[in-house]
């Protein structure tokens, strides 16, 4: 290491990794309510990391919920980005996945056709 | 690679550590495979938190969820629950101790609120073992700043500005003695860590060593530049075995990238960091009894000039500043003398990591603005005193320094306020007293510690601080004769204006302070022959009240025969025969004798 910009090229690259000790960033939820579980959470949480992995997307966090009470709905997942409204998709396939994180999460274009609720953000 | 959604640190402190702590590391492993969640999930050993009345810690993020107690037991439960199905653990949450309300994330909890963390930021949320960590939370940077774009005069300028005085006792100004140590001319300089914490009760030092060692890697690097030295040493005890493992993982870390060794941030400017282990004699705090052990020479203090800045280490300029102080450093250097001087008082700048301990609820280190009052220490930080009792006085700076009552809670804490009661900052031990405690009894402890740590070099410390303890020693058994009180104040003051070193002079203290404070104890030991607080055991009556039944216990139970009395009528014991051996009271199924 040779200089004060070396040492912040590589604090740039690190700084990702202990991002989600900051809360900051988009966070993506999954429900993961009993109602959630069985209609396939999991699965679709699982295809949310995978999704995340490929596109090196390292400083979004992945939470998780309990039932909200819209069962019929789940899965359930929300995307909240910084400043924006959250966004909360329903009936959410794992094949659905790749297209809300390339558009919502990426882009900042809500999938409107699985959209099932929007709350302001205070 | 698979997405790291969840962070899961699990403190690896020293007092997590005894409390099984590794153990619930593994078992987070195991549990994590066992719901094909390792991928996923990352755990991360770190530092201690300071709140170690409540480990083992664990805290999830990312929603910074706290969690105390863990047990073995526990880890399959946080897994399945948290982790996998994202229902948090309430029972594990921690309570207030006041309010016996759950909290569940760390920024929220009292003890913490309180806080201004600047030396432990790190602490508990990066892993000490990775310098990769402390990179990303911005290491490194103000030794990178210091080297390549400021002289060594504008960095001592910067460190005087902020008013930074030194952590580990007396607190003289750190930017002043690294004045003194550049202005010194020689070939060879030193800068030595005095990570020797002996005080009783105080361990914020082993904490930042074993929590964030690399910001004290960084502060001496950067002492080492402002001064001219090229070589360091970290004086740490053995008896720190964690700690030494991390330093020892960060100068080889720091030295791989280059952050340490030849010609930093190519500016010519080279620094080495050797670790010496020191073998746990209190005197060896001091820093000329330091430099003699590091010479491997026998641990004695001598006297002073020459100062360590003019000649040290073998006769070398040398500076010492303690770990605390180190600590500071990074920080000023970054963000500027200015932003330093936000916290604190006018006189004492920045913060001071304090370790409580005694009878209160939260123990553990709390780092605090100078300035705040022991009272906001106490019970809003430390939660107040255990089992409801009342608060009696707090003993603060360690050996060195006071015990301070009730009335004088609402001072506020700095240097010079403490000096002026008659205590000091020293290294930051706070002791709680309640009401159960002895004031005799407490002076008499701390006196029994220096005198056994005295290295026995000048007559007025090894003699004297013996002749205050056989008097404290035979007023607590009953014998204190009038003039002891006179004496003990007679002999205290000899030895802090004759003793050698910093340990002989400041040994006194803790006498002085509790006869200032609660010298009617003292009278009631001497002169009605009663230990208020019925600690003393010699001096302990014990009685038998109305609620005996005469069963005949107490009386075949005493050693002595000093209890007499007809089977099924109330006993009563010879004072002059009994021994204060309180077996009786053991033995009485009725509760019916007492001590007072």
């Amino acid at each position: 290491m040779k200089s004060l910009a070396d040492l912040q090229a590589l604090r740039e690259k690190l700084k990702a990794d202990i991002k989600l000790r900051r809360n900051e960033g988009t966070i993506v939820i999954v429900g993961m309510g009993t109602c959630g579980i069985a209609a396939g959470a999991r699965e679709v949480m699982s295809a949310v990391l995978d999704e995340l992995a490929v596109r090196k997307l390292v400083d979004v966090q992945v939470r998780q919920t309990g039932c909200i009470g819209m069962c019929e709905k789940e899965v359930l997942v929300d995307v909240i980005r910084p400043n924006e409204p959250r966004i909360t998709y329903g009936k959410v396939k794992p094949e659905d996945v790749k297209k809300i994180i390339a558009d919502h999460v990426v882009n900042g274009r809500i999938v409107e056709e699985l959209v099932v609720g929007k709350i302001e953000q205070n | 690679m698979q997405h790291i959604r969840a962070h899961v640190l699990v403190c690896g402190g020293t007092g997590c550590k005894s409390a099984g702590s590794k153990d619930i590391q593994l078992s987070f492993a195991k549990n994590l495979e066992a719901y094909g969640l390792q991928d996923e999930v990352m755990v991360v050993e770190t530092g201690c938190h300071g709140f170690c009345e409540n480990g083992p810690l664990v805290i999830i993020y990312p929603e910074g969820t706290f969690y105390c107690k863990v047990k073995v037991e526990d880890v399959k439960e946080i897994v399945e629950s948290h982790l996998y199905k994202g229902r948090i653990v309430e029972r594990l949450l921690y309570r207030e101790p006041m309010s016996l309300e759950q909290v569940p994330s760390y920024s929220e909890i009292g003890f913490y609120k309180k806080q201004k963390r600047l030396v432990l930021e790190n602490c508990g949320a990066i892993n000490p073992e990775q310098i990769e960590e402390y990179i990303a939370v911005g290491g490194y940077e103000a030794l990178a700043k210091a080297v390549t774009t400021m002289s060594p005069q504008e960095v001592i300028d910067e460190v005087k500005k902020s008013g930074l005085r030194g952590r580990g006792g007396g607190g003289f100004p750190t930017g002043m003695k690294w004045e003194f140590a550049a202005k010194s001319v020689s070939d060879k300089k030193y800068v030595i860590c005095n990570a020797d914490e002996g005080d009783p009760g105080a361990f914020m030092d082993r904490s930042v060593l074993e929590g964030d060692p690399h910001r004290v890697l960084e502060g001496m690097a950067i002492c080492g530049y402002a001064m001219g030295a090229d070589e360091g040493y970290i004086y740490v005890r053995a008896e720190y075995p964690l700690a030494i493992k991390r330093l020892r993982i960060a100068i080889e870390q720091a030295e791989a990238l280059g952050l340490l060794g030849d010609n930093i941030f190519d500016s010519g400017f080279s620094f080495k960091l050797h670790i010496k282990e020191g073998a746990g004699a209190f005197v060896c705090g001091e820093e000329t009894a330091l430099m003699a052990s590091i010479e491997g020479k026998r641990g004695m203090p001598r006297p002073r000039p020459p100062f360590p800045a003019v000649s040290g280490l073998w006769g070398k300029p040398t500076n010492i500043n303690n770990v605390e102080t180190f600590a500071n450093v990074a920080q000023i250097i970054v963000h500027g003398a200015d932003w330093y001087c936000q916290f604190g008082t006018e006189r004492s700048k920045g913060t001071k990591v304090f370790a409580l301990t005694g009878k209160i609820n939260n123990t553990g280190l709390a780092e605090v603005p100078m300035g705040i009052t022991m009272r906001e220490i106490i019970y809003d930080i430390g939660g107040g005193i255990t089992n409801g009792k009342k608060f009696k006085a707090v003993q603060i700076g360690g050996p060195s320094g006071g015990c301070l009552p009730e009335n004088m809670l609402d001072l506020p804490v700095d240097y010079d306020s403490l000096i002026a009661a008659g205590a000091m900052m020293g290294s930051g031990g706070l002791v709680v007293m309640d009401e159960d405690t002895c004031m005799v009894d407490v002076a008499k402890f701390f006196l029994n510690f220096t005198q056994s740590e005295s290295c026995g070099k000048c007559t007025p410390c090894r003699e004297g601080t013996k002749r205050m303890l056989e008097i404290l020693t035979r007023i607590t058994e009953g014998q204190g004769v009038e003039g002891d009180i006179e004496l003990l104040e007679n002999l205290a003051k000899n030895i802090k204006e004759t003793a050698l070193c910093g340990l002989g002079q400041t040994a006194p203290n803790p006498v002085l302070s509790t006869l200032k404070y609660f010298r009617h104890e003292y009278e009631a030991h001497i002169k009605e022959k009663r230990c208020p607080a019925g600690v003393c055991e010699k001096l302990a009556n014990y009685t038998i009240t109305d609620a005996c039944r005469g069963c005949g216990l107490c009386a075949r139970n005493c050693p002595v025969q000093a209890i007499s009395g007809k089977i099924k009528s109330k006993h009563v014991i010879d004072q002059a025969v009994c021994i204060k051996c309180g077996a009786c009271m053991a033995a009485c199924p009725f509760k019916a004798i007492i001590k007072g």
